[in-house]
């Protein structure tokens, strides 16, 4: 931490001040604060004092997840902890959540903070508020202009670890595992063999070995590059697992999770394996920071996934349900393609994946849905599929080249008037896959779907 | 008819793999061969109507060179002697000078044609596109943390209208000599433009091409154009 000058209390002071004033006309100020201090001081940052813990969430997919599944079991203990769940997860956010529990004279007074932080802000973040915890979920390839690929990612932050931080990593993902060799560690997987579980991705991260570049052979693979896998010439492979799931029974809605301290059946916190994901690195990180298993299973059993994610409702006698699929990230979406094609019954599904923001002053760079295993729509009781939104055309072209028959595609050129294309009377669900700046719109479309149904009852 | 794919299990980011998916529904009897990075290239030692190579990581821009060095005489005569290239996005650096790094240490490339790449990992670049090649409209996206220089840039395939070419000074963008096309431009490069997709299949021997879901293709294509032709559309 550097020596604080004149500067750095003048900015906290100001900050301090415009942080009511936004607050007292209705703003969260989960940004904008952070974003003040370092442009009235260059490198705030590096002036402000830290918790004497930080836990760092980081990683592609399943980060806001595990955070929001962290914070909610420490809650539920009464810890008082700095927290950026409702706030950005880059510098600007992280610096805004400190100020919540930093002083007008710049003193810090909270001794737990556990924060979401972008991959790629490793560099601007790291180095003045070196991690004493980091969970590493998943890298892979997201976002191409931010991005570019999981090999700069993992090089950006195998560069910015310092020596001291444990790290809590995915052991079935062959990529961030080998995050910073050196560094203690431990592994959170699935040792289950999931039925439902997808292999056949169009994007594989990493197929050979980071060491001699021979080919990996992988024992199972549970979607794109994540499962278990060793080099066919050399001694690299998968780590074994501290922290695992050993059984998922998904009648009963539980999993059985073993770590070194013991066993314990928990609640599952939804189908999708990524949920199972997210929960071991959760209990994983919770173990680590010194909570019981017995205390972390309490809290779970009171825990429900975060409803902007994911939701499901019933209306009349069909099942709608909304899927956040984070538009520009090809797993995101594929995972989500893949949730429903493991739904039940006879489904329609409506895309509302446009880059609102693009769509508005630009042209979207929608090279990505090439990435999507779009192919898992090709089902027989996938009945309907509707494109919405400006894009329409380049998902129906892509949609066509996943195979699926154009007589099941519809084109919607406003995302409101989607629910008016669906054919009621042939699907029995209908999944709602949007973009992470459209979740008022699919709500908004429920709600017509919703009258549409009332609608059709009435003439019955 | 056989279309080559290079190293595909590696030169695939930025989805360039939907360039070989397209090809394959436009040319359903074609023969499509996948070279993995371990076994010989097929042009080496069969006739190949089209080879192409897609975008990859930094490090195995470096291997791929590796791999390509021996056969450098064989795939500048291929170019010579008319075969097709097509070259996607940072893939068109294996076929230039050298690619240097930020601290000035280079990578020797295959040298075909006189260009070098300089890389700048931190900042990525990104730009919508949009040039001109013989009567045709090329709309595209660029995603890359290099720019390319050469003393003249000889051989250009698309004059820019829009967008970046080659580097921020230069008006044209990729190379084209006899039947190599490459370009910067990233991914969905010939679903996003059925009328060059159209010339390529020509150059391969396709007397009148048909393309996959030709009415949907040219629809989204013109939509695009359309909205690249608005002048309040940012190309950055």
């Amino acid at each position: 931490m550097k020596k604080k000058n004149l500067r750095f209390y003048f900015t906290i002071i100001t900050v301090k001040i415009a942080t009511a004033l936004m607050k007292l006309v209705g703003k969260n100020a989960t940004h904008l604060p952070g974003w003040i201090a370092n442009k009235m001081c260059p490198n705030f940052i590096s002036y402000m004092e830290k918790p004497d813990k930080l836990v760092f969430i980081t990683g592609t997919n399943g980060k806001t997840t595990v955070s929001n599944l962290v914070a909610d079991v420490l809650k539920s203990y009464n810890y008082e902890f700095i927290n950026n769940s409702t706030g950005s997860n880059i510098r600007d956010g992280i610096v805004s959540a400190l100020l919540t529990k930093t002083s007008f004279l710049g003193k810090n007074k909270s001794k737990l903070a556990v924060l979401e932080v972008d991959e790629r802000y490793a560099p601007k973040i790291y180095p003045y508020l070196p991690p004493d915890f980091l969970v590493c979920t998943n890298l892979f390839r997201d976002s191409y202009r931010r991005n570019a690929h999981s090999e700069f990612i993992f090089n950006i932050l195998n560069s910015q670890i310092p020596e001291t931080t444990k790290l809590i990593l995915n052991g079935e993902d062959l990529i961030s595992s080998r995050l910073a060799s050196d560094n203690p560690r431990c592994h959170f997987g699935i040792n289950f063999i999931d039925t439902k579980a997808s292999s056949d991705n169009i994007i594989k991260d990493i197929i050979a070995c980071p060491h001699c570049g021979a080919l990996l052979s992988f024992d199972y693979i549970r979607y794109n590059h994540i499962g278990r896998g060793h080099c066919t010439n050399c001694d690299f492979g998968s780590p074994d697992l501290d922290y695992s799931i050993d059984h998922i029974d998904y009648d009963k809605g539980t999993c059985l999770v073993s770590t070194p301290s013991g066993n314990a059946d928990f609640k599952l916190l939804g189908d999708n394996i990524t949920d199972a994901y997210n929960m071991i690195a959760a209990i994983s990180c919770l173990m680590e920071m010194g909570l019981s298993l017995q205390d972390i299973k309490k809290s779970f059993d009171n825990i429900k996934v975060v409803s902007s994610r994911f939701n499901q409702e019933i209306i009349g006698n069909k099942k709608i349900i909304r899927n956040l699929a984070k538009g520009q990230n090809p797993i995101a979406c594929s995972r989500v393609c893949d949730f429903i094609r493991h739904q039940e019954g006879n489904k329609a599904v409506i895309l509302i994946l446009d880059d609102i923001y693009d769509a508005k002053e630009s042209s979207e760079n929608d090279a990505w849905i090439y990435d999507v295993d779009f192919e898992f729509l090709n089902n027989d009781d996938i009945k309907q599929i509707i494109c919405s939104g400006v894009r329409n055309k380049d998902f129906q072209l892509r949609l066509l080249m996943a195979g699926i028959p154009k007589e099941k595609i519809k084109c919607c050129e406003k995302e409101i008037d989607s629910a008016s294309f669906i054919d009621y009377d042939e699907v029995d669900t209908i999944c709602i896959m949007h973009d992470i700046h459209a979740g008022g719109m699919a709500k908004t479309i429920v709600d017509n779907i919703a009258k549409a149904l009332d609608k059709e009852n009435v003439a019955q | 008819m056989k279309i080559e794919v290079l190293f595909p299990e590696y030169c695939n980011l930025f989805a360039d793999s939907s360039n070989v998916k397209y090809l394959q529904q436009c040319l359903p009897l074609a023969e499509f061969i996948f070279t993995n990075y371990l076994s010989e290239p097929a042009f080496v030692t069969e006739k190949v109507d089209l080879i192409y190579i897609g975008a990859m990581t930094e490090d195995m821009q470096e291997r791929v060179i590796k791999k390509l060095m021996p056969y450098k005489d064989c795939i500048k005569k291929l170019i010579e002697d008319n075969v097709t290239f097509l070259v996607t996005s940072n893939a068109i650096e294996i076929f230039g000078d050298y690619i240097e790094n930020e601290d000035g240490s280079r990578i020797e490339a295959l040298g075909i044609f006189n260009f070098y790449a300089k890389r700048d990992m931190m900042n990525r670049f990104n730009c919508l596109f949009r040039g001109t090649f013989e009567d045709m409209t090329i709309v595209g996206f660029k995603t890359q943390f290099t720019f390319a220089y050469s003393e003249d840039f000889k051989h250009p395939f698309i004059k820019v209208d829009k967008g970046t070419g080659m580097n921020p000074d230069t008006g044209t963008e990729g190379i084209h000599y006899k039947n190599f096309f490459g370009t910067y431009v990233i991914g969905p490069l010939l679903t996003l433009n059925p009328y060059f997709t159209r010339y390529l299949l020509k150059t391969i021997g396709v007397e009148d091409p048909k393309l996959a879901f030709e009415d949907v293709i040219i629809d989204a294509y013109d939509r695009r154009l359309k909205e690249f032709l608005d002048p309040k559309c940012n190309y950055y």
